[in-house]
């Protein structure tokens, strides 16, 4: 009886599995009918992932903030990725200018989330870690936001591309402006952080080298409210120009207070090192008129950058863009472009093709990439109207110069990187 | 004359004289936290956003209703006092019964909810929000140019400072409020109603922390992180003070606007960190506050 009912269930079991055989072969034939159907064309489809990380809530948050998702989603709608097989997602994230808060996200993001490229990243001692990061992990970085020419220069990396401004760029161009207008003695008001001093660097750099002299400086806690015990000290120190090597928030409040105690009334001119479109917008002119300027972008430079700025107002709660957002923009689509020539999305071969390749679009008008990573195009010295000569709101500039690539940037072989043979 | 570790005195001054002004902000909102607290004993982390909240009502009035500054400084405390009253009663007055922490957690979970309203709808970079026309100028006081705006700061905060102080310690209004912290039932026997004078009490702190908004806003840039910033260094001060003491978070507001302020000059780079190096220091030493008294 027993034997019975054991071989009676041996023939039972026996006769699932071949049941379940034959389900399994079926399956198999199921599966490999689905997937010829689906099969792609010649292109096998790429899916790339951009993470925008940059400040959502703090100092940073208006000059980039939404408004480079905006841009790189821009980029990605004038690109026609979906039409060329290329699957573009979009993700972002606030680092809240804290180095360890950045960190944190890159490698989440790299590891667990498979983004392949992080864009934007203002605020220089984040783009920095970051910068690391992204080397470690062989993924690339397209910076827009953050300025220390250190990212092209002593810590420079085969997978990041500096795309939009630089504390050189800014030193040469505003520094370079005050001191043949006659400024030759400089005190800086600097964000004691990566970027303020990288940028108080620079800006010494020019002012000795034309002949100034640099009479001291005061390092101010990042970000700072009061300034006006920095503004005092800059104030007894006599010096003819009063470097602001900070940005954002930190230069519209020390502007303000500088009105306050007179300081330019007392015959010493302020020069805004890192000035935004968004900063003067929130100073309005009557504070801000007259003060100079590098940037490499404005909205209302010509049709082309007219018109994208158009489009991006309209999605951004009618504010016109920054050079951060639209850097981020001109690099993601440069990216895409990069992609589709090199046929993958592997880290080395797209950096090979952005470098190859000049960049070409509306807001920049046409770049090129270097050896180190620093991205060179045309850069412009403005000034800011007095509020009878702009015409409404966001006409805030005024032309003065424009500084040419082959001038605007570092040249190649001074910054110390190591990528540069 | 004498140089001070290479600083020559009349910059030493000058530096002091904005430290006593930094200070004045420092007091008049550690007196509101001071008298939360100490009568009311909540912990009331919204205090930044409302001191932000008194900045923003003040630039509005003056944007969209064309009201000025000095009416602003009457108007403000007393609608963002009212704006406060109306959380007390539907929120805060259910907390009483528990825990401080419980306290804390609801502040400053409204804190952040508020900072994150006023930053949805007006962005980061802060409006412009002008020094009204009678206080604009500087006086040349020798070592230094002192813009008239700043005088006025000192003096409005002194004499607030000062009169909040005297109704609490002197009046009878306050020293129905001190008994209400010490006894409520017993006060409630009396006849007064107990929970209106508690509302009316946050009220008024609310009301102080508004009305160093609008101090600030012509000198400060008009943002929604204006608050979150200087509510820490607040809170650093009122436990130096000691929790409970009124005037004691008065002399200690001013008294770390003026170390802060010669940190500025020795030592910049740590000007943010002085105040809570001292706290360190206080709460190892004395943990009560310097003015505190242990209960």
């Amino acid at each position: 009886m027993l034997i019975s009912a054991f071989n009676q269930t041996n023939l039972a079991l026996r006769a699932a599995q071949g049941r379940k055989q034959k389900m399994q072969k079926g399956k198999l034939l199921l599966v490999s009918i689905a997937a010829m159907l689906v099969a792609t064309p010649a292109f096998a489809q790429t899916s790339v992932k951009i993470g925008v990380l940059n400040d959502r809530s703090g100092t940073y948050s208006d000059l980039a903030g939404e408004g480079s998702v905006v841009a790189a989603r821009m980029a990605v709608e004038d690109f026609k990725a979906a039409e060329k097989g290329i699957d573009v997602t979009i993700v972002s994230a606030d680092h809240q200018n804290k180095p360890d808060v950045a960190s944190n996200l890159a490698r989440q993001w790299y590891d667990a989330e498979g983004v392949d490229v992080i864009a934007d990243v203002p605020t220089s001692s984040t783009a920095l870690a970051v910068n690391d990061i992204t080397r470690e992990k062989n993924k690339i970085f397209l910076v827009s936001g953050a300025a220390a020419s250190d990212l092209t220069g002593k810590a420079c990396s085969p997978n990041t591309v500096h795309w939009t401004y630089d504390t050189w760029a800014l030193a040469h161009g505003t520094g370079q402006a005050m001191v043949e207008t006659g400024g030759d003695s400089w005190f800086f008001l600097t964000a004691d952080y990566a970027f303020g001093h990288a940028l108080e660097r620079d800006t010494s750099e020019v002012v000795e080298a034309s002949g100034g002299k640099v009479l001291g400086a005061v390092r101010h806690p990042f970000p700072g409210q009061d300034f006006s015990s920095f503004l005092l000290q800059a104030q007894a120190s006599g010096a003819k120009v009063i470097g602001l090597a900070n940005a954002g928030a930190d230069t519209t409040n020390a502007i303000k207070q500088a009105s306050e105690f007179g300081i330019t009334q007392g015959g010493q001119s302020l020069a805004g090192l890192l000035i935004f479109l968004t900063d003067v917008h929130a100073l309005g002119l009557q504070t801000a008129q007259g003060l100079v300027l590098t940037e490499a972008f404005y909205w209302d430079l010509n049709d082309e950058t007219r018109a994208w700025s158009k489009r991006f107002a309209e999605a951004h709660n009618g504010n016109m863009p920054t050079m951060v957002q639209a850097g981020v923009y001109s690099s993601v689509l440069h990216y895409l472009k990069a992609v589709e020539a090199a046929g993958s999305k592997d880290s080395a071969a797209v950096m090979a093709k952005m470098k190859e390749m000049p960049s070409e679009d509306a807001l920049f008008g046409q770049g090129q990439v270097r050896q180190d990573g620093r991205h060179v195009h045309d850069m412009y010295l403005f000034q800011v109207k007095s509020p009878d000569e702009s015409k409404g709101a966001w006409d805030y500039y005024k032309v003065v110069a424009t500084i040419p690539a082959e001038r605007a940037f570092r040249p190649l072989d001074q910054g110390g990187c190591p990528l540069v043979k | 004359m004498f140089e001070l570790l290479g600083i020559p005195p009349q910059a030493l001054f000058g530096q002091l004289l904005l430290g006593l002004i930094n200070g004045s902000f420092y007091a008049l909102l550690s007196l509101g936290l001071a008298v939360i607290f100490g009568l009311l004993n909540i912990i009331n982390f919204t205090h930044g956003a409302q001191y932000m909240m008194g900045a923003f009502v003040a630039w509005m009035l003056l944007d969209y209703l064309g009201i000025g500054y000095w009416w602003a400084l009457v108007l403000v405390p007393v609608i963002v006092g009212l704006t406060g009253i109306v959380l007390e009663r539907l929120m805060i007055s259910r907390l009483y019964h528990l825990d401080h922490l419980y306290g804390l957690l609801l502040t400053f979970g409204l804190a952040l909810i508020i900072q994150g309203l006023f930053r949805n709808q007006y962005g980061i970079s802060g409006e412009a929000y002008s020094i009204p026309s009678q206080l604009v100028g500087v006086q040349n006081l020798g070592f230094m140019f002192l813009p008239n705006y700043r005088l006025w700061v000192i003096v409005a905060s002194v004499v607030v400072c000062l009169g909040t102080w005297f109704v609490i310690e002197k009046t009878r209004l306050g020293a129905y409020l001190r008994a209400a912290t010490e006894n409520p039932t017993l006060v409630g026997a009396f006849g007064i109603n107990v929970p209106r004078l508690v509302t009316l009490t946050y009220g008024f702190g609310v009301g102080l922390a508004a009305l160093a908004g609008v101090l600030a806003a012509p000198i400060y840039s008009v943002n929604p992180n204006m608050g979150a910033d200087l509510i820490i260094v607040v809170f650093a001060v009122v436990v130096i003070g000691g929790m409970g003491s009124i005037l004691g978070a008065v002399l200690t507001g001013f008294g770390l606007g003026l170390i802060e302020g010669l940190t500025k000059v020795f030592y910049p780079e740590g000007s943010a960190v002085v105040i809570f190096v001292i706290m360190a220091i206080v709460l190892l030493v004395k943990p009560a506050g310097l003015f505190g008294r242990t209960a």
